[in-house]
């Protein structure tokens, strides 16, 4: 099995006949993704990619029984785009767009924690999700280079996207492969947390082991600690980027940023070695920390 | 996006947030100006800079007339103010704020932040004012009370009342407190602030609740729709790297180390700077800033960040770390040849490049004739370059 996505997963882009929507609708489907339309208000009816284009996502819902949604649209729309996802009953939607306004993600957070809302959000401004397969039978949603991966035995968790690709490929070359990736962003407000994602690797056969990558800033990683001691027995690897960062400054992610207390990497690398984490000290050693515990 | 004192000001004054009467001063001249101005027998004459900590460090003076004003505002403006906010260097003083003295019974202190758990605003306030928030937080966390804002409904007066009564505020204070408060709160909304912090909010004598010092954070996500707020920021207050950097869409934060770094992703650009500091502190290397270039490497990108990072007179010596991901490594290696020739590389330079067509790139890089040394992990990569300056 794998957490979130499946080989059956059917999907639909927002945002589909712009270049990001285009360019990475085309790469998932050549994963063997099953891309089933697409949605961009006022071109309805329209062909992109010998796939439907719709002007709502209802309609596209409608159409296509899509369960799935990935959102390509610029950032003053975006909080929308997610809103009308969930309006529409999608039940997984990954938000790529990077530079959302707070203010927007907060609206949508507390739609999102609303006892009926059945939708999950994965980002917003993250690479997304994947379910390695063989031999294009894979699941990819969002931007992540697909011939990195192979199907496997590990499950990752990250705030960032290019270091969730370090995991990843030192995964694949020692052999060990991935069972699902999940980018869950580095923005301050955002939909899946490591918590949640944490807790479906530990009910998920296919993975034996975790990578967790985290980052300055935010508290995210010292809940997810307190979460561990009580409810993960997988084993862990852990990463935490922005040791080197002085406070004060932000570090590209709209969210890492010492603004003092527990947010320093060293108060997040204490608490995740206590809660029983392999804590790696530099990213080139993820994929040997993690052999070593799977033999 | 940082704002002045004055600007923020005019933005709690525009939303009914209470504040001192002051008028801004460029001159030495104009300060004495204000003073005639502004009834009173008592002055507070403030340098204009982003940074916290001016009083110490000179930038804030009281006065009692219009020869002190300008002698104050004479001293400041044209000069850089140090403070432990800022580097050694300091930040340029080109206008300072003249307001009335204020007779302060009580100091108090309130901010509205996001709870990133949550994901929702709370409105923050301690009897503590005057202060650093972060040291009464640690060591007397139950002066700190909170009201945490549903974002369907807004900060409600109830809450607002909550919190005045928290802080001890008696009679009139309370009402004008909550007034204060709920304009606060919709100016914080309206604006797309990221975070406001009145320190210290003051009871005066009189009876009436004004914010003596206020800072406002913005959010730059949200500039988009702000373009009358965007317009006032200070690039004079920027580092100029910095600023340079934001032209080309580069994502740069200077540090004060010897290796320069080049690197496609903040989380990585942060394990790049992580590791250098890592391997290298023993021997005297330390990462010379933060660097993302983001998703679309190209030869213009690459050759304006190293430009940028030679500008910077302490670099001894350049990582560029890219995981290509979808962009291909013979391309990438193209840009950084061609950058590499345009800005007369005079430093070494260690590249270690990941993902399609590796194989490709690197012998590109090797055949360039130029002394670019290849890596072939983000380890390898820091433990070539730090060996590199140190001979």
């Amino acid at each position: 099995m794998s957490i979130f996505i499946t080989p059956e997963t059917k999907v639909i882009t927002q945002g589909f006949t712009g270049k990001n929507g285009t360019f990475h609708t085309e790469q998932g489907l050549k994963y063997g993704t099953r891309y089933v339309g697409g949605v961009t208000p006022s071109k309805g009816g329209q062909t992109h990619l010998g796939l439907p284009v719709f002007n709502t996502v209802a309609e596209a819902v409608h159409e296509t029984a899509a369960e799935a949604s990935v959102i390509y649209v610029p950032p003053p729309f975006a909080a929308d785009a997610i809103l009308e996802a969930e309006a529409a009953g999608v039940r997984i939607c990954v938000c790529i767009t990077e530079g959302i306004p707070v203010l927007d993600m907060v609206r949508v957070k507390r739609k999102l924690m609303d006892p009926k809302c059945t939708m999950r959000l994965i980002g917003p401004n993250c690479p997304g999700v994947i379910t390695p397969g063989d031999n294009g039978t894979g699941c990819k949603i969002g931007i992540m280079p697909a011939h990195i991966h192979m199907k496997g035995r590990v499950g990752v968790v990250s705030k960032s996207g290019t270091l969730t690709y370090e995991a990843v490929k030192q995964t694949t070359d020692v052999g060990l492969g991935q069972s699902t990736c999940v980018g869950i962003g580095g923005d301050p407000v955002h939909g899946t947390n490591f918590i949640q994602v944490l807790s479906a690797f530990e009910n998920d056969p296919q993975t034996e082991a975790i990578v967790m990558i985290g980052e300055i800033g935010g508290m995210a990683e010292i809940e997810a600690a307190e979460f561990i001691k009580t409810s993960i027995t997988k084993p862990i690897v852990g990463f935490i980027a922005g040791a080197s960062a002085p406070k004060g400054k932000r570090m590209g992610h709209a969210g890492a940023i010492i603004s003092g207390g527990n947010d320093t990497a060293e108060a997040k690398i204490a608490a995740m070695t206590e809660a029983g984490v392999v804590m790696v000290q530099t990213t080139s050693d993820i994929g040997m920390a993690v052999k070593q515990i799977l033999g | 996006m940082n704002l002045h004192e004055y600007q923020t000001r005019g933005l709690f004054e525009k939303y009914g947030v209470s504040v001192p009467p002051g008028i801004l001063a460029t001159t030495a001249a104009e300060a004495a100006e204000a003073t005639a101005k502004l009834k009173s027998d008592l002055w507070v004459v403030k340098a204009q800079v982003h940074a916290g900590g001016r009083g110490k460090a000179g930038g804030v003076k009281l006065v009692k007339s219009a020869a002190e004003a300008q002698a104050a505002a004479a001293g400041m403006l044209g000069r850089n103010l140090v403070t432990y906010q800022t580097d050694a260097k300091g930040q340029p003083v080109n206008s300072v704020f003249v307001t009335v003295g204020v007779d302060i019974a009580r100091e108090l202190y309130l901010a509205v932040l996001l709870d990133r758990s949550a994901g929702r605003l709370v409105m923050m306030a301690s009897t503590e004012g005057g202060v650093e928030i972060e040291k009464v937080a640690h060591e007397t966390p139950e002066k700190i009370f909170r009201e945490t804002i549903d974002p369907a409904v807004g900060l409600q007066p109830y809450q607002a009342r909550n919190l005045a009564f928290a802080l001890k505020l008696e009679g009139d204070q309370v009402n004008k407190a909550v007034g204060f408060m709920l304009n606060l709160y919709k100016m914080y909304m309206d604006t797309d602030a990221s975070m406001v912090e009145i320190n210290p909010l003051v009871v005066t004598k009189a009876g009436d609740v004004q914010a003596l010092d206020g800072k406002v954070t913005l959010d730059e996500n949200a500039l988009f729709r702000h373009p009358d707020l965007a317009a006032m920021e200070d690039l004079s207050q920027q580092d100029s790297r910095e600023s340079e950097a934001r032209k080309y869409d580069l994502n740069y934060v200077g540090l004060d180390g010897n290796i320069g770094c080049m690197v496609n992703g903040a989380g990585l650009a942060m394990a790049t700077m992580d590791i250098i500091k890592h391997i290298g502190a023993a021997k005297g290397a330390a990462p010379a800033n933060f660097l993302d270039v983001g998703g679309g490497a190209d030869e213009a990108k690459v050759t304006a960040a190293l430009k940028i990072i030679l500008g910077d007179t302490q670099v001894k010596g350049i990582l560029i770390n890219i995981f290509g991901g979808i962009m291909k490594c013979d391309i990438i290696a193209n840009g950084i040849v061609a950058a590499a020739k345009a800005v007369k590389l005079h430093v070494p330079l260690v590249v270690r490049l990941e993902g399609t067509n590796v194989e490709l790139g690197n012998k590109i890089l090797a055949d360039s004739g130029l002394p670019i040394i290849t890596a072939n992990s983000l380890k390898d990569a820091a433990e070539k370059i730090v060996g590199a300056i140190g001979k």
